[in-house]
């Protein structure tokens, strides 16, 4: 099967190169570019009931056209009276018939697909991610690892990496249309998904299931990178000092107003598990701020001051003492040095 | 002549009749004003949301204010404009097409009106008082449960009364079909939108009490302290989803199959032929609601249910493309051989052919489960069910209100501005909606109050945007009609389209009582056949007699103006102790116009017989 499919599709891509080159979206973030193994199993999906249906359609409006040119009151027809005509038994049970069998070719590959994206067995020897959703961020946990990241979520390219998705609050959905079709990350039942991105990249998420004010500001990355950046990466990760003070003597004071202010309360750096807000580990390479911003110290000042202005709704405002733009600054100086690794959303070009 | 005896009543006295009407034809004119407000509303709603998403990053509304506009969107469209819009067009006709003098139970037609009403105008009074629900017109737990303010409590207490009014409505049409027939018309003799219309009824009998028992759990969670939904405490939130979908995938039967009523008698009428295919349409209809309650979770593919409910659903649901494709291909068959009048209702109609095949067809696609990943949720669906629900719906019932407004009115519709409302909202409609197949395939998920700059979503919202002001100015352009036709329109004849149903074998609009004497029916288009034997008119099937009419009653009204009072009562109960007055105050008007309803025997009057002879047709 995965011969024919393969041979429509590339003829369809080639078909519609230039269609697709011009309308199919941005790279990365489109479902029309297909990177990952799940997006690459929707697509063909996509492309065959395409096919089938525009074939339907054609049919449909040869007949309506032909009707249309052909059976239009014309003059002097005033009394002319149509045969009334009550069925066509032969013509009914075709138009019965063949669409069944158009449906059956549909339905063996998605139900085939279906299988095969919800297979399991895999899992044992995978990589496992916990994937929390939260209003409006997501968190993850390399399951066995000791690693905590929040809005970048780092995968090795080539491979199956399992999620294990849950919400602490209400419902969202996982979903990353350039690597794989979305999955609901619901608050009483683990779900469990897997991704598998063909080439190095940083691939956007979004939130997919209507979570409140900033639904559609709850974006993140995948940043898939080689088996090698990742084995790095992790290692870095795990040998974090969270205490470590920063050169920078601005960063320094930053440090600390960090701890005053209470940021803490909400924010680890380090592995320690899942808080009220993302683990802050490795934010200087964060690929974004809060999922959707520059990752700029202007920006990051003023989420800093005035997070609802960002994100409308998100449970950082007002939870917190106020700070200075000053006071700001300077926490932003220790926020951007958080780097703890080389391997960053740039190393995955 | 009725209408030149109103003109000259006062606006008290129209009032107090349309108040107290039990008639199925003032009923419907209600509904028809009552929904096609909530439709300019829901309208307006849309144009801000279209607005919004003119620019990326665009804050002409706020995130919150955002949510509470597209929740009112859905739920307004749905609840408050397609349903009413759809019982209008019910009302106007299915009486006087099985031949019957009014429904079957005239006090429970009204009562179904102000229920719906009152509903209605609660749900948008909470605009008014600390905002409007902000959870999705889907009202999804645990975010409609956390949701602040009061919004969701309108959600739950307004749909909850016009949901009752629904019912009821189904209700009634079922027992009207079932029983008030005329002679000879058997059921494989009824018109076809009766036929979709008793379906319908039916869809409605089973499907709204799921949705009533979802929103009491919601209800209960939200103002009386329960965790049904609350997975902390060990509730369950999935069950809301079933509950929900068990109701909202017939919902979109319901809001579809009388349409594909219409537009069978349009098609037949307007091609001079005999729908093709009777038999076969009735029992595709039939097939279509059967199948239409076993495919709700095709909804929550995304939810998690594991790939064996995943792909029986996919299946259930693909097998209703057989008898929507075998539905189509039956309005083709009609018109081919025919002899195809093109006016404003014709037009309707074929625009509704490739728009909802192309609605269908992405339908198949949605419900193949893999690809269904990446559409879920995202501007793909949105387009699909817009495809559907305008293409099918809302051409339909604008296909119906062209055929059948002299028949409510009296007048004929002006033509040019017809088709020009046509024309300007079938453009507008494929600019706003065709490319937001490929927004949501591109990354753009549904409900989005905005999307960032330089991921190239820019172009397809802004085409979109320019369309949904197309769409509105077709929509003023009815309006404008409307109104000019009840000032200057042309009168109708009893017969304008040369129709071959019952309807048009009585005046335009008929008089109160409909038919004098029950007509004879001989065969399925009645009227047809008396017209090709030479006799053009119906044989009576009884000698003229006395007429029983119901009396009117201003009880519905006062019924439906108590549970208003009472779901304020209901809703504002969890924080202040004043509003138990209201709760009770209003539960006592209810329960009393019950009582005064229950103990006072209303036999209703007669025409007596000398007076239909004095009456000349
Ligand atoms: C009440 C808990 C809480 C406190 C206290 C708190 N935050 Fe946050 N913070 C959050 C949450 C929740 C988010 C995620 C917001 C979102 O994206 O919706 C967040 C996001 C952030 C982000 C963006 C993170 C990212 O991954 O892009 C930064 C930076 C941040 N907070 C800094 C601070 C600083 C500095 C302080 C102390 C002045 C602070 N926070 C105090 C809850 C808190
Ligand atoms: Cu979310």
């Amino acid at each position: 099967m995965k011969g024919w499919m393969g041979k429509i599709r590339a003829f369809c891509l080639l078909g519609l190169t230039a269609f697709v080159l011009s309308a199919c979206g941005k790279e990365n973030l489109t479902a029309l570019d297909p990177k990952g193994y799940g997006a690459d199993q929707s697509f063909n999906l996509i492309i065959l009931t395409t096919i089938v249906m525009l074939f339907v359609l054609a049919v449909v409006m040869v007949v309506y056209t032909i009707v249309l040119i052909r059976y239009r009151k014309k003059k002097g027809q005033k009394d002319y009276i149509p045969k009334q005509v009550e069925g066509n038994k032969t013509l009914e049970t075709v138009w019965t018939v063949i669409p069944i069998i158009l449906l059956l070719i549909i339905a063996v590959p998605t139900i085939t697909a279906t299988f095969d994206l919800a297979d399991e067995s895999a899992a044992s020897d995978s990589l496992n991610v916990q994937v929390t959703g939260n209003q409006y961020w997501w968190h993850f946990n390399y399951e066995g690892q000791e690693i905590q990241t929040s809005q970048d979520l780092y995968i090795p390219v080539g491979e199956k990496v399992y999620l294990n998705m849950k919400s602490s609050d209400v419902i969202h959905s996982f979903w990353v249309p350039a690597i794989s079709g979305k999955m609901d990350v619901n608050p009483e039942n683990e779900n469990t998904m897997y991704i598998e991105a063909h080439e190095e990249g940083v691939y956007w998420g979004k939130c997919a299931e209507f979570c409140g004010p900033s639904h559609s500001l709850m974006d993140f990355k995948v940043v898939a990178v080689s088996q090698d950046e990742f084995d790095q990466w992790a290692q870095d990760m795990q040998n974090v000092d969270p205490e470590a003070e920063p050169e920078d003597a601005v960063a320094q004071e930053g440090q600390s107003l960090f701890q005053e202010k209470n940021c803490m309360s909400c924010h680890a750096i380090g592995s320690s598990p899942a808080q009220i807000g993302p683990n802050l580990t490795d934010f200087g390479n964060r690929s974004k701020l809060a999922g959707v911003e520059d990752l700029t110290k202007e920006n990051l000042v003023q989420w800093i001051t005035d997070p609802e202005s960002i994100k409308p709704g998100n449970k950082m405002t007002g939870n917190y003492p106020e700070v200075s733009d000053d006071e700001a600054g300077k926490i932003a100086e220790y926020l951007l040095q958080l780097k703890p690794t080389d391997i960053t959303p740039e190393s995955a070009q | 002549m009725s209408t030149a005896a109103s003109q000259k009543r006062g606006f008290g006295t129209v009032l107090w009749d349309y108040l107290t009407t039990v008639d199925h034809k003032k009923i419907a004119h209600l509904y028809l004003f009552g929904g096609g407000f909530f439709f300019l509303l829901g309208g307006l709603e849309a144009l801000a949301i279209r607005i919004q998403l003119l620019q990326p990053e665009n804050d002409f509304v706020s995130a919150g204010f955002y949510n509470e506009i597209l929740t009112m969107h859905g739920t307004t469209m749905i609840f408050l404009a397609a349903m009413p819009l759809i019982f209008a067009i019910m009302n106007a006709v299915v009486p006087l097409q099985i031949g019957a003098r009014d429904v079957a139970f005239p006090f429970l037609n009204s009562l179904g009106f102000w229920l719906f009403l009152f509903g209605g105008l609660l749900l948008n009074c909470s605009w008014f008082l600390g905002g409007a629900p902000d959870a999705g017109w889907t009202g999804y737990v645990p975010l409609s449960i956390t949701s602040p303010g009061h919004g969701v409590d309108f959600y739950v207490m307004g749909l909850q009364i016009a949901g009752a009014g629904t019912l009821i409505g189904g209700i009634n049409f079922l027992a009207t079909i079932v029983t008030m027939r005329a002679p000879g018309m058997t059921y494989m003799r009824m018109p076809l939108f009766s036929w979709t219309t008793f379906i319908t009824s039916i869809l409605i009998l089973f499907a709204f009490p799921a949705l009533t028992v979802g929103l009491f759990l919601l209800m209960f969670d939200r103002m009386f302290g329960s965790a049904f939904f609350d997975v902390g405490l060990g509730g369950n939130a999935i069950i809301w989803q079933h509950l929900f979908w068990i109701f909202g995938h017939p919902e979109v039967y319901i809001l579809i199959l009388p349409l594909f009523g219409v537009f069978s008698e349009v098609i037949s009428t307007f091609s001079k032929k005999r729908l093709f295919g009777y038999t076969a349409m009735v029992f595709a209809t039939i097939l279509i609601a059967f199948l239409g309650f076993m495919v709700w979770a095709h909804h929550m593919f995304a939810v998690g249910l594991g790939p064996v409910a995943n792909s029986i659903f996919s299946l259930a649901t693909m097998a209703i493309a057989v008898p929507t494709g075998i539905k189509i291909f039956n309005w083709l068959a009609t018109m081919w051989g025919g002899r195809i009048t093109i006016n404003s209702a014709m037009l309707w109609t074929l625009g509704f052919i490739p728009t909802f095949t192309i609605g269908g067809m992405t339908g198949v696609m949605v419900a193949s489960v893999v690809a269904d990943y990446q559409y879920h949720d995202s501007y793909f669906v949105v387009a699909h069910f817009h495809y559907v629900i305008v293409g099918g719906t809302v051409f339909g019932i604008f296909a119906a209100l062209h055929y059948w407004w002299p028949k409510m009115f009296g007048r004929v519709l002006n033509e040019a501005m017809g088709k020009l409302t046509f024309w300007t909202f079938f453009i507008g409609f494929h600019l706003t909606f065709f490319i937001q197949h490929f927004l949501g395939l591109m990354g753009m998920p549904r409900r989005y109050w905005t999307y960032l700059e330089g991921q190239q979503l820019d172009l397809g919202n802004q085409i979109s945007t320019v369309g949904a002001f197309f769409m509105a100015f077709g929509v003023i352009v009815f309006v404008i009609n409307a109104i000019y036709t009840a000032v200057k329109g042309e009168k109708a004849a009893d017969d304008p389209w040369d129709g071959r149903t019952l309807e048009w074998s009585i005046a335009s609009p008929p008089a109160h009582y409909n038919f004098k004497q029950m007509p004879l029916v001989r065969g399925l288009d009645a009227l047809w056949i008396e017209k090709m034997e030479g006799k053009g008119r119906l044989t009576p099937a009884e000698p003229l007699g006395d007429i029983h009419m119901p009396n009117s009653s201003f009880l519905p009204f006062m019924m439906s103006l108590g549970l208003f009072i009472a779901g304020l009562g209901f809703i504002y109960q969890v924080n202040y102790n004043w509003a138990y007055i209201l709760l009770f105050g209003g539960m006592a008007i209810m329960l009393g116009s019950m009582l005064a309803r229950s103990l006072k025997d209303d036999h209703g009057y007669h025409i007596p017989k000398d007076e239909l002879e004095r009456e000349v047709d």
